[in-house]
C-alpha cells in the first residue's frame, strides 16, 4: 500500500510555512502513523534534507506530546485515540493525507508539527492544584471518598493535557482542559477548601494567554483522545459562577 | 584507583536508622534556606516531587527537562500502581514484609539499609499523594482500594485505573506548578543537559541545549540533582518512551561519578510483541493484569490452533504448573525466562511464534465484563487500538521487552553519588531494587527519593558545606559549553550516509541477541567487539542534517545514540564480568538444574561500581560488599 502525506512545512516560528508532498511506501497496516513519519524522515535525512518535526515521546497515548491534525481531525480519524495511536489500517491504498500542527492563538507553531504548548502549564501554576505541603498529609483513609466520586473525579483527571480540544475548537478556548481540572478537583473532599480560588485563577489565566470564549460547539469533546466529556464544561461554568457570587476571595 | 565507596549507612538497628540520619543530619534554617540555589534536572516522578517539596521548604529551584511541559515525563505511563506497607487489607503486610519482599525480588543484591527505609516511607507517600487530590481507585465504603503485584503474597498496591503513574505524576506536577506560581521554580522545558560542571570537586553547574533554539546555556546552583531516568533505551525497543536516555548520567560518569551495577536491566514479561521492522517502540501491559489473566501455551509445540479451538486439556498454564504458590504472579525475570523457555521449546503462539497468550476468560466469567473493564479497561483499549484485537474476546499476546534499568548511577544513603553536591534519584540511580525490581516499586521509590528523602539529606549536605559563591561567569563553565558546541557540531560535519535511528537499532540488535533475556560469555564478548566497531562507524558515516541553531530532532537522536554506543559497552562489561545469574541478569553459566538463576554469594554479593578511567582506556570495577543482617540470604524460591 501507499499513501501521499502532505505535510505542513514551517522552518520558525516567524517564517512562512507551506504543505510538501511525500508518497510513503506503507510495508504493514500494523504500523502506526507516527512510524509511517518515522520512515519519510529516514528518507529524508539519508537523502542530505531536514527531517519533518513533530512531537512524540511515549507512542502510547498517554504523554500528550503528540499533536498533529491530521485530515483536519486534530489526533486524526481514530475516535478516543492520540495521533500516536493511529494505525495505518485506517488508510487506504492512495489515500492522501493531510497533516498539520495544532492551530491556536495561544500555540505558536514552534516549527513544522510542533507547537509551543507552555500556556497550558500556566494556566494550572495558577490554581490547577491542591495546596498541601509534603508531610503534612492525614492518614489516606481518614477522609471516605465515594466510589462514584473518586470515578469522576478519575474520568476527568485522565486528560493528557495535548490541546486537541484546543485545537479543534473554533474559538480556540481552553475550556475542556480547564474544566477537566477543576471537576476533577472539585469531585473530591481534598479539593474542597480552595474550590473558588482554582477556578477564578485558572479561568482568568485562560483568558490571559488569549484561549477563546466558549460556544458550545462541542468539538473539544469529540477529539479528546481520552473522551473527557463536555459536562466538566458545565461544571467549570457553575463553580465559576458560584465563586463570583459566594466567594470571599 | 582512588575512588572510595563510602556508602554512609547509619549506625544502629535497622529500624532505626532513618530516624538516627535524620537527627544527625544537619538542618538549615528557613529563613537560610532562600539562599540556596538547587538545580534539578528532570520532573518524572522522582525530579517533580524533589523539585516541589524542596521549593516548599523555602529553597530556590530550576528545573530542566526534556520535554515541553513537566507532565510529559515518562512517568506518566507507568500503569498498574504503587506499593505501600498500609495493611489496610489487614492480610499481614508491614514494613517488615515490604522491605523484606524487595530484597527477596530483587535476588539479594540491593543495600538492606535503603530499601528498608524505602519501606518505612512508603505510607506517607499514599497519604500525601491523596492529598493532592489523586483519584486512587476505592471501594464503595470510600476507603482505598488495593491490588496484588508479582512478587508478594499480599495486596499492597494503590492504583489508579491503569493509569497510576500519570496520576502520580499529575500530582507531583501540580505541586511543582504550584511552586511556578509562587515563585520558588523556574521551569526549563525543551531543555537537555549535555554537562556537568564541577567547581572546587563540587557538582556546582549544568550546561544544557535549548532544544529550540539550540542555545547552549549555563545554570548555576549548590547542588545539582539529576533525576533523569532510566537507560532501557540502549536496547533501541523498549517499553520506555522514546525521550528516555543515559546522557545525563553518561556525563556524570566522565566526569567522576561512579556507575553502578549496569548490566541489571528488567525485562518485563507481558508487553505486546514487536509487529514489525518498522517497530519504534515497544508498549507494555501492566501487570496488573496477572492479578486475573492466566498466561498459557499449547501443550504441544507446534500446535498452530486459533486459541478458541485449543481446549483445557491442550493448554499449559506454565506459571501456575511450575509456581504453584505465586502463579502468574511471580516477579518478572521469573515469569519472563519462563517465556522464554516455552517460546525457545518451539510452543510460541501468534503468527511469529514470538508470544505466549494472557488470557481473561475465566475472570471475565467469574468477575463479569463491567468488573474487568473497571480495572483495566485503558489497558485493554491501548491493546485494541494497537493490535486491532478486541482483548475482552480473544486472549492477549504477550511477550517479554526491555523495561526497566535497576541499575544507575552509584549512590551513597543520602542519595549522593561519588562526586560531592551530586545527587541521583529514581530510576536512574542503582539504590534499592537489587538484580530484580518488584513491580509497583519504582513509583514508590521515585517519589520516596524525591518527596521524603532528599529534603532531608540535601539539606544535610548544604548545611555542612561552605560552598564558594558560583555563578554562570566562573571559569569553569566556558570549558564545558565548549566541549557541548564541538559536539553538535562535530555531529552535524560528518554528513554521512546513514540515519542515527540505524544505528540505534543496530546496536539495539546486538545488544538483544547478546545481553538480553539471557547472557552468556561468548555473546557478551562478541559484544564487546561489535560496539566499538558501530560506534567507530557512527563517528565516520552518520547524517546529521539541519541546522544546530533551530529546533532538530535529528541532532538530539545522534547525540543520545552516541552516548549509548559508549554506555553499551559498560553495560556488557559488567554483564561478563558478573559471572553469576541473579535477578534479571541471567548467566547461563550459572543455572540450577531446572534452569533457575543461580547465585553465587562467595563471589559476587556486592555491587559493581564502575569508575571511568578516561577515554579510550578500560573503566575501573569497584565493589561494595552488601552485608545481609536482617534477612537470610537464600536461594528465591517461589514454587
Ligand atoms: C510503560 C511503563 C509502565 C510502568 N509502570 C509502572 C508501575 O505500574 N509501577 C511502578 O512502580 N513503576 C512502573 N514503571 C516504572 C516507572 O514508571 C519508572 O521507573 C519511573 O517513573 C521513573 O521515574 P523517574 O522520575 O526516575 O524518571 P522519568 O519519569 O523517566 O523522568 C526523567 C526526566 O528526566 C528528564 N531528562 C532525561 N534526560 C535528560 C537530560 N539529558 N536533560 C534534561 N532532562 C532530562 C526527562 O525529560 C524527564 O523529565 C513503568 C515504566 C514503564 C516504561
Ligand atoms: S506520544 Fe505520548 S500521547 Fe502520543
Amino acid at each position: 500500500m501507499k499513501v501521499t502525506l502532505k505535510v505542513w512545512r514551517q522552518k520558525g516560528p516567524d517564517q512562512p510555512g507551506r504543505f510538501e508532498a511525500y508518497d510513503a511506501e506503507v510495508p504493514s497496516t500494523d504500523m502506526s502513523f507516527l512510524e509511517l513519519m518515522d520512515t519519510v524522515n529516514e528518507g529524508l535525512i539519508a537523502k542530505g534534507s531536514d527531517a519533518i518535526a513533530f512531537d512524540h515521546d511515549c507512542r502510547e497515548g498517554i504523554c500528550g506530546m503528540c499533536s498533529q491534525v491530521i485530515d483536519g481531525q486534530p489526533h486524526g480519524p481514530d475516535q478516543g485515540a492520540a495521533t500516536c495511536q493511529l494505525h495505518m489500517r485506517k488508510f487506504k491504498d492512495g489515500d492522501v493525507v493531510t497533516v498539520e500542527p495544532f492551530r491556536a492563538k495561544a500555540f505558536p507553531v514552534i516549527k513544522d508539527l510542533v507547537v509551543d504548548r507552555s500556556a497550558l502549564d500556566r494556566v494550572v501554576s495558577c490554581g490547577g492544584f491542591i495546596s498541601i505541603n509534603t508531610g503534612a498529609a492525614v492518614d489516606g483513609n481518614a477522609v471516605p471518598v465515594p466510589k462514584v466520586d473518586a470515578e469522576a473525579a478519575m474520568d476527568a483527571a485522565a486528560c493528557i493535557g495535548c490541546g486537541a480540544c484546543v485545537a479543534a475548537c473554533p474559538n480556540a478556548a481552553a475550556m475542556l482542559f480547564v474544566g477537566a481540572k477543576v471537576s476533577h478537583l472539585a469531585l473530591l473532599p481534598q479539593g474542597g477548601p480552595e474550590r473558588a480560588r482554582r477556578v477564578l485563577g485558572m479561568r482568568q489565566a485562560m483568558d490571559a494567554e488569549g484561549f477563546g470564549h466558549c460556544t458550545n460547539e462541542a468539538e473539544c469533546e469529540a477529539v479528546c483522545p481520552k473522551e473527557i466529556k463536555v459536562s466538566n464544561i458545565a461544571r467549570l461554568n457553575r463553580e465559576f459562577i458560584k465563586a463570583l457570587v459566594c466567594s470571599k476571595e | 584507583m582512588t575512588m572510595r565507596l563510602d556508602a554512609k549507612i547509619p549506625d544502629g538497628p535497622i529500624h532505626e536508622k532513618w530516624d538516627k540520619a535524620r537527627f544527625d543530619l544537619k538542618l538549615i534554617n528557613p529563613a537560610n534556606k532562600r539562599k540556596f540555589e538547587v538545580i534539578v534536572v528532570g520532573t518524572g516522578l522522582a525530579g517533580g516531587s524533589a523539585a516541589a517539596a524542596l521549593a516548599e521548604l523555602g529553597y530556590n529551584v530550576k528545573v530542566f527537562c526534556i520535554q515541553d511541559s513537566p507532565r510529559r515525563a515518562h512517568s506518566i505511563a507507568a500503569q498498574g500502581g504503587i506499593n505501600a506497607a498500609k495493611n489496610y487489607p489487614n492480610d499481614g503486610d508491614s514494613v517488615r514484609r515490604l522491605f523484606y519482599d524487595t530484597i527477596k525480588g530483587g535476588d539479594f543484591r540491593a543495600r538492606e539499609a535503603n530499601v528498608y527505609r524505602l519501606a518505612q516511607v512508603s505510607n506517607a507517600i499514599i497519604d500525601h499523594c491523596v492529598a493532592q487530590g489523586v483519584p486512587f481507585a476505592r471501594d464503595y465504603g470510600g476507603t482505598l482500594d488495593n491490588r496484588s503485584f508479582g512478587g508478594a503474597q499480599v495486596s499492597r498496591t494503590f492504583y489508579a485505573r491503569g493509569q497510576t503513574g500519570q496520576q502520580l505524576l499529575l500530582g507531583a506536577y501540580a505541586s511543582l506548578m504550584r511552586q511556578v506560581g509562587q515563585g520558588r521554580v523556574k521551569v526549563f522545558p525543551r531543555r537537555e543537559m549535555m554537562e556537568l560542571v564541577i567547581v572546587d570537586g563540587a557538582a556546582r553547574g549544568v550546561v544544557v541545549r535549548d532544544l529550540v533554539t539550540g542555545k547552549i546555556e549555563s545554570h548555576a546552583g549548590h547542588a545539582v540533582l539529576l533525576a533523569t531516568g532510566g537507560y532501557g533505551n540502549t536496547f533501541f525497543l523498549s517499553t520506555n518512551a522514546n525521550s528516555c536516555n543515559v546522557g545525563a548520567a553518561w556525563t556524570a560518569y566522565k566526569k567522576g561519578a561512579a556507575f553502578a551495577n549496569p548490566c541489571f536491566t528488567q525485562i518485563h514479561p507481558t508487553c505486546i510483541p514487536v509487529s514489525g521492522e518498522h517497530q519504534s517502540k515497544l508498549t507494555l501491559m501492566s501487570e496488573s493484569l496477572r492479578n486475573d489473566g492466566r498466561v498459557w501455551v499449547p501443550r504441544k509445540a507446534g500446535d498452530k490452533r486459533s486459541p478458541d479451538r485449543i481446549p483445557e486439556e491442550d493448554r499449559d498454564y506454565y506459571l501456575e504448573r511450575i509456581y504453584p504458590s505465586f502463579g502468574n504472579l511471580v516477579p518478572r525475570d521469573v515469569a519472563s525466562r519462563a517465556a522464554k523457555r516455552m517460546i525457545d521449546e518451539g510452543k510460541g503462539v501468534g503468527k511469529t511464534g514470538l508470544a505466549v497468550y494472557l488470557d481473561f476468560a475465566d475472570s471475565i466469567q467469574r468477575q463479569g465484563e463491567p468488573v474487568i473493564k473497571e480495572k483495566y479497561g485503558n489497558l485493554f483499549d491501548m491493546y485494541h487500538h494497537l493490535t486491532d484485537e478486541n482483548p475482552y474476546r480473544v486472549p492477549m499476546r504477550i511477550y517479554p521487552a526491555v523495561h526497566y534499568a535497576m541499575g544507575g548511577l552509584w549512590v551513597d544513603y543520602n542519595l549522593m553519588t561519588t562526586i560531592p553536591g551530586l545527587f541521583c534519584l529514581g530510576e536512574a540511580n542503582f539504590s534499592d531494587h537489587g538484580g530484580n525490581r518488584l513491580g509497583a516499586s519504582a513509583l514508590m521509590q521515585g517519589l520516596g527519593d524525591g518527596y521524603f528523602i532528599i529534603p532531608y539529606t540535601l539539606g544535610g549536605y548544604l548545611g555542612s558545606q561552605k560552598l564558594a559563591k558560583v555563578d554562570p561567569g566562573h571559569p569553569a563553565f566556558a570549558p564545558a559549553e565548549a566541549g557541548a558546541r564541538s559536539r553538535v557540531a562535530r555531529l552535524l560535519s560528518i554528513k554521512g550516509k546513514r540515519t542515527p535511528a540505524s544505528f540505534h537499532k543496530e546496536l539495539g540488535k546486538v545488544m538483544w541477541d547478546k545481553c538480553g533475556m539471557s547472557r552468556n560469555a561468548k555473546g557478551l564478548g562478541e559484544a564487546l567487539e561489535r560496539i566499538p566497531q558501530i560506534r567507530e562507524e557512527f563517528w565516520k558515516n552518520v547524517s546529521v542534517t539541519g541546522s544546530g541553531d533551530l529546533f532538530n530532532q535529528t541532532l538530539e537522536r545522534a547525540h543520545r545514540v552516541a552516548d549509548y554506543l559508549e554506555f553499551a559497552e559498560l553495560l556488557v562489561r559488567d554483564a561478563l564480568e558478573r559471572k553469576e545469574s541473579c535477578g534479571g541478569h541471567f548467566r547461563e553459566e550459572s543455572q540450577t538444574p531446572d534452569n533457575e538463576a543461580k547465585r553465587d554469594d562467595a563471589n559476587f554479593c556486592h555491587v559493581a561500581a564502575w569508575e571511568h578511567a578516561g577515554e579510550g582506556k578500560t573503566p575501573v570495577r569497584h565493589v561494595e560488599p552488601l552485608k545481609f543482617e536482617n534477612v537470610h540470604l537464600a536461594q528465591r524460591n517461589y514454587a
